[in-house]
């Protein structure tokens, strides 16, 4: 990885410097100001008509200048304080709970919703931040692991979608077939769109995978007669349990679950049950990841991501490499998408644009590439931060942004970053490796 | 077997326009040390990524046991005996050293695994210290002796080393040599050795070849080479290390 950048905000910095990086900032900001707040376009009767504005333009300069001058005057500081939270190591002992953590932790999401404050809202969070940690598991595979940046990822998130939702409607399936429907035209969707791009790498790779993904949306909403286009598709199949629904009145020759269990029925228990399902899926999803990183083919994907020529002298195949780790997070994705379809009964093309994608990104770089640990709790971050902030209102994105930036500074390698190692050493202490952060 | 295990007939690599092997004719016998020396650029790293496929030859045969490798696919090369050891050692710098190992270990079978470990740590026993540490973390000898032994965990035939000595301290040079001495000794083991440490090179080597401008120049046995004029003029200035 990069080596830290020394940062403009460095402790050693003179104020005589911070004050000149301060001054350079304000007037950069003026002269930005001049068009984008100086001069304003009016509609009067005679049309449009360009007033200008200056007063702006000074403000402008004094706020930047001094939140730049306090920025930098507060950096060290800052810095400092959080120092401890960036070297921050669990204890010793922890490590031996290591391997509990897991099964534990999807315990005590099995449970949540039958915690007293569990209402519809939490039940739904949940799941939101639910299908999330799985796209991220996806992505965490061919970013993280195998380090092919993919741009597009919601691409293969809306193939499992529209699966789902296009074999429930259109050819009658049930919810689990077009569940594995929806897994596996992922995948091969992503085994055909890996081919072209084995040779790109880095930013030629991202840019394609960008493009792809776009593809894929504009796709979905031109082709009017599968699709629907822009009006999306309704009425796709809920889940059921063993055949059973969760409605209020059985379908035709079905039944529902209260009627075999005598559970009063409760539009809740819809909700609960595409929780708990979602909720097994990700820990299996998780699971198979974790043991897959011990495999050959885990051990190849990261091997990839290190170095591909040296992946070639010991026989490693790269184009199976890269192919397998698109295919496996595209697996993933695609799952993701068929439970979001299930969870809306209605998809359109809106939900898979590329601030999806970039949300998915965002969830692994902040997880810090490759941790499982760091994509859980990046997306209940970003799935749950905005909620908490809604009552800011307009200015809940732009708290997000700045806690986004704030996490950036102290842990620039993403928030757990060490790599943990695959193989255990009963003789040595296994210890997690940070990158120099 | 009839030929010698490796044959590089009239060989020709190109990067685009960049003609870096022009005709070279290059033989390794089964259980000998051949190094390969020349100046920066003469082309010897291109000659071991020839070998192994990348870049691919524009003219000529490489036979290895009698079997042509021209066309293989690269990561295919190293399934018929051939283990390399890149330029800049290349190791996995953010898996450990036994992850290092084990990815060696890729084409292997792995009932051989625990063996060939403990024949790596037995080479160089720092590795079995090191083996739960971040491959980027340690020193640039034992980097080195890792690559080496990562490279003998396939089980090769051969073995392709570009530069072992490169950056390192005297004292780890001596001892990298000793090891591909005695991998060469005990166990018969095939190296094409490149290096720019003429000195040990030469000294280690049953024979060698001078390449110059992608052209072998000279060749004769390392003792012969090493009594050479132009050679030592050349390679050996400031005499005997
Ligand atoms: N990937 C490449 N693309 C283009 N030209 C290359 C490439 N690799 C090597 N060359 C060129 O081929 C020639 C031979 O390079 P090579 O690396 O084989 O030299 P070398 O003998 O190994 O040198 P050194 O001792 O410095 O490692 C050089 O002129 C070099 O510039
Ligand atoms: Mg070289």
């Amino acid at each position: 990885m990069a080596a830290p950048i020394p940062s403009p905000t460095g402790p050693a910095m003179p104020f005589v410097h911070r004050l000149r990086e301060a001054v350079i900032a304000g007037l950069v900001a003026m002269a930005l100001a001049v068009p984008f707040l100086g001069l304003r376009t009016v509609n009067l009767d005679q049309g449009l008509v360009v007033q200008a504005n200056l007063a702006y333009v000074p403000l402008a300069g004094a706020v930047v200048f001094l939140g730049r001058l306090i920025l930098g005057l507060l950096a060290a500081p800052l810095a400092k304080a959080a120092a401890p939270l960036a070297t921050w190591r669990p204890p010793a002992g922890a490590q031996r709970l290591r391997p509990w953590g897991g099964p534990l932790l999807v315990l005590a999401a099995a449970a949540l919703p039958f915690l007293p404050f569990a209402n519809r809202y939490v039940i739904d969070l949940g799941t939101t931040a639910l299908i999330y940690i799985l796209l991220a598991t996806g992505l965490n595979i061919t970013v993280g692991l195998a380090g092919l940046l993919d741009l597009g990822f919601a691409a293969f998130y809306a193939i499992g979608a529209y699966t789902c939702a296009l074999t429930t409607t259109q050819l009658h399936w049930g919810f689990w077939p077009a569940l594995a429907a929806g897994g596996l035209a992922s995948s091969l969707f992503a085994v055909l769109l890996s081919l072209p791009i084995l040779r790109l790498r880095g930013d030629y790779l991202a840019i394609v995978t960008l493009g792809f993904g776009e593809i894929t949306r504009i796709v979905i909403l031109n082709w009017q007669g599968l699709t629907g286009g822009p009006n999306g598709v309704s009425g796709i199949a809920r889940p059921t349990l063993f055949s059973l629904t969760f409605d209020r009145r059985a379908p035709a020759g079905g039944h529902t679950f209260s009627e075999v269990t005598g559970i009063a029925y409760a539009p809740e228990h819809r909700l609960i049950f595409l929780y708990l399902i979602i909720l097994a899926l990700t820990a299996l999803a998780a699971y198979t990841v974790a043991r897959l990183r011990r495999l050959p083919i885990g051990r190849a994907w990261e091997a990839l991501r290190e170095d591909e020529i040296a992946c070639r002298s010991l026989g490693i195949n790269p184009t199976m490499v890269k192919v397998s780790a698109y295919a496996t997070g595209a697996l993933m994705g695609g799952l993701a998408g068929c439970f979001f379809a299930a969870r809306q009964g209605f998809v359109s093309p809106e939900s898979f644009g590329f601030m999806e994608s970039a949300t998915i990104l965002a969830i692994v770089v902040l997880g810090g590439m490759g941790s499982q640990a760091g994509v859980i709790i990046a997306a209940l971050f970003i799935v749950v931060l905005p909620e908490l902030a809604r009552g800011f209102a307009d200015y809940r994105m732009l708290a997000f942004g700045l806690a986004m930036i704030l996490i950036m500074i102290w842990k620039p390698g993403g928030l757990l970053s060490g790599r943990l190692p695959t193989i255990r050493l009963s003789n040595a202490k296994p210890k997690p490796v940070a990158e120099a952060a | 077997m009839a030929g010698p295990l490796l044959q590089l007939s009239h060989v020709h690599a190109s990067y685009g326009p960049v003609h870096a092997l022009r005709g070279v004719n290059v033989t390794v016998n089964e259980g000998e040390i051949v190094t390969l020396i020349g100046a920066n650029g003469a082309g010897k790293s291109t000659l071991l990524m020839t070998i192994c496929g990348n870049p691919k030859p524009t003219q000529g045969q490489i036979l290895f046991q009698d079997k042509s490798l021209v066309g293989i696919p690269p990561h295919l090369i190293a399934t018929q005996g051939i283990a390399q050891v890149p330029e800049g050692r290349r190791i996995f710098p953010r898996m450990t050293v036994l992850e290092n190992l084990q990815l060696g270990a890729t084409l292997a079978d792995p009932a051989h695994f625990a063996e060939d470990l403990a024949t790596c740590y037995g080479l160089f026993p720092i590795l079995e210290k090191r083996q739960a540490q971040r491959a980027g973390t340690l020193s640039g000898g034992e980097q080195q002796m890792l690559a080496i032994s990562r490279a003998l965990m396939s089980r090769p035939r051969m073995l392709l080393l570009d530069e072992p000595s490169l950056g390192l301290a005297p004292l780890i040079i001596r001892q990298i040599f000793q090891v591909i001495e005695q991998l060469n000794r005990e166990r018969g083991m095939t190296i094409l050795l490149v290096e720019q440490n003429a000195y040990h090179a030469l000294k280690l080597a049953h024979r060698a070849y001078v390449l110059a401008s992608g052209e072998v120049v000279l060749t004769g046995s390392g003792r012969e080479l090493l009594a050479n004029e132009q050679v030592r003029a050349a390679y050996l200035e400031g005499g005997a290390h």
